[in-house]
Parts: structure tokens; sequence; C-alpha cells
């Protein structure tokens, strides 16, 4: 029988150690005391002080382009194709990034503009890729966004669909929202939020009629799935009537019936249209909805509401706001649940008090597991965002300042993962979040990694949780206190203290 | 015309049918029934030909050729996405070309270092800020023994002069900074970005490096990217036949060993559409020749062993049989064990660079037949290379869309897929076993004695796991 290796264990064997010691002859590396001497050197506040003297090179960052938060967001409605105006090479990176996350098939188009289009302006590119999509993908809406090419080139998207629509390439009354999504503007989240109100603002023209009595939920940013499912459970305990706007639920996880469809679910258009008409709206997201509640709130003159259901206290206000808003009462199956999540909190708390944590992330993600990490003793210490605005910056600090266990905590916008290696060897804490690429800095400084948040590509299933309301807490909670367990076990494996109870 | 042939055509126009007039027409040259003798004029693609707007290309652009490809693996030097964020976050590691060394130290192959362009930067252009990018970098990374600047759409679109910065920076440093204009608005594919960067190689470190010594069995391993270990395996076969690899291009490839590559006696190309710019110039310029091999299973390599040999002396050759004798055994339990499992099994491809031809052989070790393959961005001297490769009406495919690609599969029944992760979760859902082809879905070596193993252990899992016959079919 043969033992077949894969690189796991292929290049650990004596023959290739040895070859990659004869291929040096030819590489011509730094001696190893120098790349020692070095290494060393970055783990110092002298590095530290010097890394954060950088201003014009960003190192490891955790946030990406515009155009991939409007796609993600175009593509929870129902029938809904997103449609990139731009080279193409980018939407070939958001659909590759999205399926990595998610391990499910991302549709999007792109509109191949190259040098000629540079020159002469994407028009023509347009009013083709319109005429191919229809006839080939059969949307019931296009959703245009747009990738750096297009918006430094300065098409006009607006006068293009126009133009588009009177050459006949696609019907009359095909909802074709759009949002410029300028990749060197803000992030993907900001790219979500235009997308979003470009989509509301098209589809609900001329809608505005009676109330429906509903209440529409915008899930933000939002890359767990477990999350989408998770509010629609929880509006349905409420008993209340919504409208969950971008339902990326289907997209991202769809059941496997032995056929791929291209639409697989997302918000019906006709409720999306009608979601002018609801009582209001609430964000589970703040920084991913900023233009798009300004929106509602003076254009559709709804009551807005900004809830992030990230921890008890969050959750709390989610609900006692969701039922002063619609009348409906908290349920008992509510409050248990409640019960249940500060039960395990309780129960799980010794190990994570006092424990110092890292975090990096999007905006929303970080605030909400900041409040939770220091409802249960955990201190937030080191708090980088790289897309973080001032506001969040504001935010950030103000939560930190409302518990004696965000004393020790600061809050760094627009810095990277390389900063917070230098921070995690100055200033060490016990347990690090964020998203699969921080996985680099546990590798370098030994901090144990908690995988929460986007994209998370080299683990499964992780987004399938959800890490909003009590269930949420109670996941999260579990993610905490095993890691902090998973890493004693690691440093007791020696001792008496590998204990069997806990 | 053979019957064959005509049931391919024929399905090939049904499936284009959808199409709109202006794109069939275009599409319609694109697709071709396969005709090994190269006799049958219909049945040329054409290729390297624009995408048509709307029909959901699986292609990429010029920045992923350049830096995704080919410049990305050179471990020691910084290589910066000089633009927006978006194009670095995404091409961050996502090609697994593996590395020895200490990263953010000596090397830098698993980081994502960009410019992250604002609109100040578009207004007011980026070569000041990217003047204090490259300061910056120096300062943090002392033992970067080069920095690539890999530019993105807008930097070509305004109008910067990033040649002048790197110019005058290179000058101060020391050592080569690399402007690559690589922009993803430029050309029709990846493939272009491959010969931008192929030509930057030649402009800015070629014949600079140094080697203590040559002798007359020094060859280049080139295009090969050390996919999960690729280089390495293939490397172990070239030294075992008593070659000298002195460079490796780009996999695990340092700047030395890219500049030193003119010393080679021989250059062995592996993926020819990436690289074979780089062949070209070496010969012409240096007077190295250079052929093509193929290290993808058995058969092919066996075969490629011994070519390569005839190009050296009787020692050489004598070492490549023995190499040869020594692996066959194991080789031969390998398809024994597999080939079983896998025999008559129809394969589907479509991928990129070599591996739509280079991968046919190896699947037909495990005595596995590919019924259709295509390339993203193959050129017609890859497609003349692969029509004496398949059956004769298998389907070939260029820059096939994501309908073609579903509608082949209703109709060609395939029995596993390989092609990439844009495609991988469609066919999930359709049931249809899939391997990601470029990534080697995660795993790897596929490359060489060590890798076939592999490849077959792969190939194996893909098609008989037992989640597919889970899956509940609608009636």
């Amino acid at each position: 029988m043969i033992r077949i290796l894969d690189h796991n264990e292929l290049f650990n064997q004596p023959d290739y150690q040895e070859q990659f010691e004869r291929k040096k002859e030819f590489e011509r590396p730094w001696p190893k005391e120098k790349v020692r001497e070095v290494s060393e050197w970055t783990k110092t506040p002298e590095y530290r002080e010097l890394n954060f003297k950088r201003e014009n090179i960003k190192i490891n960052p955790a946030k990406a382009c515009q155009p991939l938060g409007a796609v993600f967001c175009a593509s929870g409605f129902d029938g809904c194709m997103p449609f990139v105006q731009g080279a193409q090479g980018c939407v070939a990176y958001f659909r590759s990034h999205l399926s990595r996350h998610f391990k499910e098939p991302f549709a999007a188009i792109s509109t191949s503009m190259t040098e000629d289009a540079a020159v002469f302006g994407g028009l023509n590119n347009m009013i083709e890729g319109m005429e191919n999509t229809y006839a080939l993908y059969k949307p019931k809406m296009i959703a245009v966004s747009t990738t750096c090419m297009a918006e430094v080139i300065g098409d006009d998207l607006n006068a293009y669909i126009k133009t588009a629509r009177e050459k006949g390439v696609i019907p009359e009354d095909l909802p074709v929202p759009f949002a410029h999504t300028p990749s060197f503007v803000g992030s993907h989240i900001v790219g979500y939020d235009n997308m979003l109100k470009g989509i509301l603002k098209a589809l609900s023209e001329g809608r505005k009629g009676e109330s429906n009595g509903k209440v529409n939920i915008i899930p933000g940013f939002d890359t767990y799935t477990g999350n989408y499912h998770e509010i629609k459970r929880l509006m349905a305990l409420m008993d209340v009537g919504f409208t969950l706007l971008s339902d990326v639920s289907d997209t991202f996880d769809s059941p496997n019936t032995g056929e791929y469809k291209l639409y697989p679910g997302g918000t019906p258009l006709p409720e999306a249209m009608d979601a002018v008409n609801a009582i209001g709206t609430i964000a589970l997201q703040k920084y991913s909805t900023v233009k798009t509640m300004d929106y509602i709130q003076k254009e559709w003159g709804q009551k807005t509401f900004t809830l992030p259901p990230i921890g008890i206290r969050n959750t709390d206000r989610f609900f006692s706001e969701l039922s002063k808003l619609t009348g409906r009462p908290v349920p008992a199956s509510v409050e248990a649940e409640r019960g249940r999540a500060v039960d395990a909190m309780v129960d799980s708390h010794p190990y994570v008090h006092g424990k110092r944590f890292a975090l990096v992330g999007d905006p929303d993600q970080l605030l909400g597991l900041m409040s939770l990490i220091m409802e249960m003793g955990g201190e937030p210490v080191h708090i980088v965002c790289t897309n973080g605005d001032k506001h969040f910056e504001a935010e950030a600090r103000e939560l930190l300042a409302s518990s004696p266990f965000g004393a020790g905590g600061t809050v760094y916008i627009g810095k990277d993962m390389w900063h917070m290696r230098s921070l995690l060897f100055t200033e060490p804490v016990d347990i690090l979040i964020g998203n699969s690429y921080a996985k680099f800095l546990t590798r370098d400084t030994g901090t144990p990694l908690i995988r929460i948040g986007f994209p998370l590509f080299d683990r499964h299933h992780l987004h399938r949780q959800p890490i909003i309301g009590y269930q949420g807490v109670i996941n999260l909670v579990s993610m905490l206190v095993n890691t902090a367990l998973d890493e004693l076990d690691r440093k007791t494996v020696d001792t008496t203290s590998f204990d069997v109870i806990r | 015309m053979s019957t064959a042939i005509k049931d391919t055509q024929k399905m090939i126009e049904e499936v284009l049918d959808a199409y709109p007039e202006k794109s069939k027409k275009d599409r319609a040259k694109h697709l071709a029934a396969n005709d090994p003798s190269g006799q049958c004029g219909a049945c040329q693609v054409k290729s390297n030909i624009k995408s048509r707007p709307g029909v959901m290309t699986v292609r990429g652009c010029a920045y992923a050729g350049a830096k995704g490809v080919v410049w990305g693996p050179v471990k020691d030097q910084i290589t910066v996405s000089h633009g927006p964020i978006g194009c670095g976050q995404y091409s961050w590691w996502s090609r697994r070309n593996y590395y020895n060394g200490q990263t953010g130290i000596d090397t830098f192959g698993t980081m994502h270092i960009t410019t992250d362009f604002q609109e100040k930067n578009i207004v007011y252009g980026g070569d000041k800020g990217l003047d204090g990018a490259l300061h910056e970098l120096k300062e943090l990374f002392p033992l970067a023994k080069g920095i690539g600047i890999l530019s993105e759409c807008p930097v070509g679109l305004i109008g910067d002069d990033i040649e002048a910065v790197s110019k005058r920076v290179a000058k101060e440093f020391k050592f080569p900074i690399v402007p690559v204009r690589c922009e993803g608005f430029r050309g029709v594919s990846q493939s272009l970005g491959h010969h931008i960067a192929n030509d930057t190689i030649k402009d800015y470190v070629l014949g600079k490096g140094e080697l203590d010594t040559t002798t007359p069995y020094d060859v280049a391993l080139i295009g090969d990217y050390n996919i999960g270990g690729d280089a390495w395996a293939s490397r172990k076969i070239l030294e075992e036949m008593g070659l000298r690899v002195i460079s490796q291009y780009t996999g695990d490839a340092t700047i030395n060993e890219i500049a030193i590559a003119t010393m080679a006696k021989l250059n062995l190309i592996h993926c020819y559409r990436s690289m074979n710019y780089i062949c070209r110039h070496m010969e012409e310029e240096y007077g190295i020749p250079w052929m093509e091999f193929n290290f993808f299973g058995p058969t092919k390599t066996y075969d490629s062993i011994r070519k390569i040999a005839a190009r050296f002396d009787e020692k050489i050759q004598e070492k490549a049989e023995a190499v040869i004798a020594k692996y066959k055994p194991v080789m031969d339990a390998v398809v024994e064990r597999y080939r079983a499992k896998l025999e008559g099994k129809k394969v589907m491809l479509y991928v990129g660079g070599l591996r739509p031809r280079h991968t046919i052989g190896a699947y037909e070790d495990l005595g596995m037949e590919v019924v259709a393959s295509g390339y993203e961005f193959g050129h017609s001297d890859d497609y003349k290379r692969t029509y004496p490769e398949l059956k004769e009406g298998a389907v070939v495919m260029d820059d096939a869309t994501l309908y073609e690609l579903e509608e082949f599969t209703r109709r060609l029944k395939p029995d596993m897929v390989g092609s990439g992760i844009k495609e991988k979760y469609s066919y999930h859902k359709l049931g249809v076993p899939f391997r990601q082809m470029h990534s080697w879905d995660y795993s790897g070596p596929y490359h060489g004695f060590d890798g076939f193993p592999v490849f077959a252990r792969d190939m194996d899992m893909t098609v008989n796991s037992p989640t597919w016959d889970l899956i509940r079919r609608k009636k």
C-alpha cells in the first residue's frame, strides 16, 4: 500500500528539506543571524513607532472595495443580476472572493471595458452588456454598480441606462437601479450602502400609498447567513410583519437539490417596492447603512432605528424598540432565550473575565463584539478598524468609556493588521478576533484567533451560525470561552493543571 | 467530416441559440468540435479576443496576470498593489505559491501591500504617495531585495509616471524597483498581464544576478508557480536526473534567481502561455534554447524526462532512465489502485495557462477521458498544441461563459468537471463532481512523481465521494 503524502507532509521529508538547502546557493538569502536580528527588531516598541508613522502604504488591511459591497447587496433581491460597469477583472475577483467565503456560487456581470472604452467611454459596453445579460440570464432586475475605471473616466450611468432602454435592449419596465461605487472612496460597507439606496430609490418610485403595517429590516453588509435565518425566526416569534431588504440568505445558503438556480431567492421585488409603505425601518448595522437610512427618513418619511443586536444589552434594545414601534409585546419565548444566553455568560465568565482582547474588522461588528466582551468582564484592548471613520472612532471610545472593562482599550481607525502585529508584540493580549487573514498574526505572535468577520476562508460553515440575538450571544460565548479553554489546554498540556473538568 | 464532429457542432449551435445575434456570431468563433488532425478549418477556435460585455466571462484582467501569476510569487521582493484597495485584497495569497522564508522579514509572499488610493490620489495623482510608500517600505522591511509596483486601473487613466518614480528611488535604494503597467483595462484577459510582467523581468532584473560557478547541466525551471509545491516536485525530478536547477520562474523564486536565468544552458518551460515571452527573449539575446515539457501524470512525465535528457549527454540520459525505473513501480501501483475506480469517467476542463492540455495525459493514465476542454485566456498557439491531445469531436471552448459551461454540462454529462472557484459551487449545486484545477482545491502538488499520487487520490475522492448520492434530485 502506498502512503500518499500531499503538501501538508511531503515537504517536511528529508529529501525536500535537503533540496531547499541546496536551492539557497541560487537564492542568495540573507545570513540567518541577520534575519533573526531583523525579526526581533520588528517586535520592539521602536519598530512599532516606525510602523505607526507610515502614511502612504497599507500592509494587510482589513477592508475590501465599494463594488464588492454593491454586488453583495444587489444579490439579495429576487431575480436581480448584479451588473458592474467597468473592467472585467474586478467582477472575477468579487465572484471568487464571495465564493471562497460562502462556499456558494455567485453570479455577477461585467461589461468588460478595455482600452477603447477608456478613450470613448463605456456606453457601448453598457448597451451590449444589458442586451446579453437579459437574453442569457433573464433577470427580473439589473442592479448597476461601477469599478474605479468607469468612475475615473466619468461614465454617466443614468444617461447610459436611459439610452439602453431607448435602444430596446431591455424591456421598458425592467427595474435598473444604479449606484456609483468608486473603489477609491470608503470600502465595501459604503458600496453596500450606495447600492441599497439606489435599489430602494428605483423600486419605491411612485409606490407611496397606504401603510402596510410592516417593519423593514436592513441587515447591512452582514456575511452571516445564520443571521438572516435568525432575524426571520425572531420576527416570527414577535409576530411582526416585516420585509428584509437585501435578503442574501438563499443567495449564499441555498439547499442542494441537484439543480443550479441562478436566482435562488432574495427579497421579492413586490415586497421591496412596498417597503416605502412600512411603519418604520430598522437597520441592524449602522456604518453600512448611513445614506440609506438617511434617505428612508427624509424621502420616505419613516421612523428609522439603528439597532445592531450583538450582545445582551444591544439585543435588549432591539426588542424593546421593536416592541415600542409595533405595539407587540416581547413574547415569553424570547425572554426565555435571553435567560439562557445570560445563563451561559454567567457559567462561562471565569474564563473570559479579565482576558485581554484584540479585535480587527468592520465597524459594526467590532462595536457589537466589544459590547459583548465587556458584558462578560473581558477587556477589549486593541481595536483596529481599517475602514472605520471618525464617527466610529467616537462611538467606539464612548462604548469603552461606558464600562470599567473598557478602560484599557484604544481604537485605531485607518490602521491595518501590520499595525496590529506591532500592538500584539508590544502589548500582548490573550485572544485575537478577526478574519482568516488574522491567522498570520497568530503565526507571528502566538495569540490564539477567534475567526469572526469577513472573509472566513479557512474554516467552513462559521457563517451559518447566527451571531445576532440571544442565540447569537450563546454562539459567540461558546467561541470565546472554548478558545480560552483550548489555549489553557495548550499551555498546561505538560503540567498537572491539564484538567478534565473546567 | 466525421459524425463525432458533426454531432458536436450541432450541439454547439443549439447552445448558441440563446445569444442575441451579434454575440452569437462572435461566440460561434470560440466554440468548436475537436479535430485532432487539424484538417477541419471550422474546427479551429478564435482566441485572445475581447470578451463580449454582459455574457459572464470567467476571465480576469492584466493585473491578475502580472501580480497574481508572474510577480506575486517572487518571494524576496515586496509586491505593491498600486491603486485602490480591492485588487490586492481579492488576490491576497489566493494562488498558494508556496515559498520558504520568514514572512514580513526576508520574504513577503502572504502579504497584501497597497497604496490604497483615495479620491485625492485620483485628483492630484498618486506619484508623490508612491514615493512616500517606497520609502516607508524600505524602512520597515530592510531585507527586501526589490519592490514591484503593480498598477491598477486608475494609475494608467490619470496619467501617473510610475516609471520616473521607480527610476529615481531605485537609484537611491540600489535595488530593483519594477514599475509594471498591468492596469486591468489593458488587453482582453490575464494574458497581457503575463506578457507585461515578462517584459519587466527583462527590463529590470534579468542578467543582473550573482552565480559563482556554472556547469554544463544548468537549467532554469520556467513557468511553474509552485502552487501547492508543484515546482519543488518538478525540481526533485530534474535534480535526480543530474541537472542543476539554477532558477525557478517564479514559484519560490528570489530576485537573484530571476536574474541568473541567463546563465542556464537550457530553459525548461511548463506554463508556456505565461512565460514563453521571457524564453524567447533569452533565446534571442543570450542564445539559450528552450523546450516545453509536461510533468502531469506518469506517461507524459516519462516522455518529458527522456526528451529533456536527450538535450544532454549520456550521463544525464542514463540517470534519466534510472529515475524512470525508480518511480515506475510506484506510479504503476498508483494507477492500479485508482484506475479501477475511475476507468471510463468523462472529464470536462475549463482552466487557464497550461492545464487544459497538460493534464489530459494524467487523466488518461487513470483511464479517464477528457470530453471538453478550454482556456480562459489561451492564444491560437495554445489551441494548436491542444487539438492533437483531445479526441475527435471533443468540445473546444475559448473564453466560455457561465451559460455555456452549464449548457455543455447538461448535454455532455461529464462525470467530473475541473475548473475554478467561480465555477465550483454551481457544479456542487448541480451535483456534478468538481475539482478546482487552478489551485488544486487547496491540495497538491500535482506535478511530477510526488504529485501524481495526490492527483489520483484527489480525482478519486471527487468522482467517488458518497456525498453526491445524498442529493435528492427533483424528478
